[in-house]
């Protein structure tokens, strides 16, 4: 029986010949990813031995620069981690430094087929990569650092075939919006991306898709690979690759079709984004104190660059804290080169560091009691940002610059024609 | 850890998609553990946490524990909660119940078949549930052997520990 690119790539790293949902099996894994958090005194069990330093990558993204004292020591432990095992994949805080999957995109450390693990839920990013990459728990993380493999249990596989083209001021953010909105969570279950509409988008939209697709509690998300990801991957990393293709019968649980070009852009109310998205324009007017832009799902160089493009020439409007932060160092860079920061800048937006920040209420731009937020950030949980009274509603860096302009939930459409 | 996993207590109910943000908010990260287990649930059941007693069971709905992999379960075990029962149980978070070595079951239609207040008992490897005060049973998805050997060996810290390849906890 043919199999979906995740038991395909399960299987290869099992040592099976096949893989079906419901197996528990044992893989090796290519990536392990270490973030602040892991090392925090809570979190961080001290590691005697690791299987292999080069397999390791390690950076401080979730609080950065440190916003406190603790924050701070979790840097100190980390380093010295880094140091006893002579890790080279080290992007501590200055010029390498981001999102660790923003860094996965920069540097290419997914390659098609590999396995990646880091314990950011959010993880499943990298699978834009034509890889398998997974959140999983500290302590899997640990355990694979030292034994190189973890354990994965297969799920079924749903299927997006996407067709057409985004019509302008409508985004991948929608996309998924549209997809969660409709069918919800996806949890046990494995996404795969492919169709003809595939080639219209970047990889960092496609990124955005797939980072999102832990908001589905998806276990893998993956796309197919193609032209253009075989560029990126070759700009940014020399290692060879072969791409991994569904098999013409695999078996999925569902195949669903996305119009790109039907669709429109879309707010996700508070909360949660499972069954809970509607156009926009039911949104108009609900009154924002803050506009964020950032994350590991919607802070790269497309999104700002949209962003500024919305608020080029105007002002941010007063009350509202429009606040911008690239996913990484070398998306900062960019965006500088390219002239969008300067135009937010002017625009009234204010620009944070690349970190987590505001995405995870850890700092830059935590909400107060009853605040409203607009995001393009991953999650609009109940208090993820602030305080538990305040409320995030989620859309694309498009809207939410739209918004940042009026003061109010606002279409792009009318900013951008 | 021997013999069987065994647990009789007063249930707790919660519905859908509680995620790992309600459990163990971002505001508790810098505490310690003991502390931690105070902000379950803060955002949406506020004081629920002091009154659950070592040794109750949480019953939960669909997609239990969606959202971050910090360590939320890790939290309900400190809590003092004896195990959770759930109709479906969040992939990553299930990871980190084994992690921690929190038993968590898989078992369609408990939802329905108990009220808060009401008392269950639970045989966790066979993933038999059963509303004593009302007499009827259930039967879930016993955990996949791999990771039952997990749960049993105390955790993924424990085994590690065990084996010497990470130092005790000071
Ligand atoms: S940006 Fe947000 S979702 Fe992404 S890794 Fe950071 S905290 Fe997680």
């Amino acid at each position: 029986m043919g199999m979906t690119i995740a038991e395909k790539i399960l299987a290869a790293k099992s040592g099976r010949k096949a893989v079906v949902p419901g197996d528990v099996v044992t893989v090796d894994v290519d990536t392990v990813i270490l973030f602040d958090n892991n090392f925090l005194p809570t979190n961080w069990r001290d590691i005697l031995k690791v299987a292999d330093p080069e397999k390791i990558v390690v950076t401080f993204d979730h609080r950065v620069p440190a916003p406190t004292q603790q924050a701070a020591a979790a840097q100190v432990t980390g380093r010295a981690f880094v140091k006893k095992f002579g890790i080279k994949r080290f992007h501590d805080v200055g010029h390498n430094q981001g999102i660790s999957h923003q860094l996965v995109a920069d540097y290419g450390y997914a390659m098609p087929g590999s396995v990646l693990l880091c314990s950011d839920s959010h993880t499943c990013s990298a699978g834009v990569f034509n890889c398998l990459a997974r959140g999983v728990g500290g302590p899997d993380i640990i355990y694979a650092a030292i034994k190189g493999q973890t354990w994965f249990r297969c799920g079924e596989t749903v299927r997006y075939e996407l067709t057409g083209k985004l019509p302008t001021a409508v985004t991948a953010k929608d996309a998924f919006l549209q997809i969660a909105g409709v069918h919800g969570a996806h949890a046990t279950m494995n996404v795969e991306y492919g169709g003809p509409g595939v080639a219209s988008l970047s990889i960092n939209a496609r990124k955005t898709l797939t980072a999102m697709s832990a908001e589905l509690s998806a276990e893998f998300a993956t796309f197919e690979a193609d032209a253009v990801l075989e560029e990126w991957m070759r700009v940014r990393n020399p290692a060879p690759f072969v791409p991994v293709k569904p098999d013409a019968d695999a078996k999925y649980l569902a195949l669903r079709k996305v119009d790109l070009s039907a669709l429109e852009p879309l707010v996700a109310l508070p909360d949660s984004v499972v069954n809970n998205s509607q156009p926009v324009g039911q949104a108009k007017g609900t009154r924002i104190d803050q506009a964020y832009i950032g994350s590991c799902a919607n802070g790269t160089q497309d999104d700002i660059e949209l962003a500024a493009l919305v608020v080029k020439g105007r002002r941010v409007a007063s009350g509202v804290r429009f606040i911008v932060t690239p996913a990484s160092q070398t998306v900062y860079r960019d965006t500088v080169a390219s002239g969008a920061i300067q135009t937010l800048l002017e625009a009234g937006a204010m620009i944070a560091p690349p970190t987590c920040g505001a995405c995870g209420g850890g700092h830059m731009g935590v909400l107060g009691p009853d605040e409203v937020c607009i995001t393009s950030s991953t999650r609009n949980f109940k208090g993820r940002m602030g305080d538990p009274s305040s409320q995030v509603w989620m859309a694309s860096p498009a809207t939410v610059a739209a918004s940042a302009l009026t003061g109010f939930i606002t279409d792009p459409r009318e900013f951008l024609q | 850890m021997s013999g069987q996993m065994k647990f009789k207590g007063r249930v707790w109910i919660v519905g859908d998609n509680i995620n790992t943000d309600l459990i163990l908010p971002n505001k508790a990260f810098y505490l310690t553990h003991e502390e931690q287990t105070q902000y379950v649930f803060h955002a949406n059941r506020p004081g629920w946490a002091q009154q659950v007693q070592k040794g109750d069971i949480l019953i939960g709905g669909h997609n239990f524990g969606m959202g971050s992999s910090r360590a939320a379960a890790r939290s309900l075990k400190n809590l003092g909660l004896a195990c959770l029962i759930t109709e479906s149980l969040n992939g990553l978070f299930l990871r980190n119940c084994v992690n921690f070595a929190f038993p968590a079951l898989e078992c369609p239609g408990v939802h329905a078949a108990f009220t808060e207040g009401e008392e269950a008992e639970v045989e966790f490897e066979t993933a038999k549930v059963r509303n004593l005060a009302r007499g009827t049973a259930l039967r879930g998805k016993p955990l996949p052997p791999q990771l039952m050997a997990l749960v049993q060996a105390g955790g993924v810290y424990q085994l590690l520990e065990h084996e010497g390849l990470i130092a005790p906890r000071k």
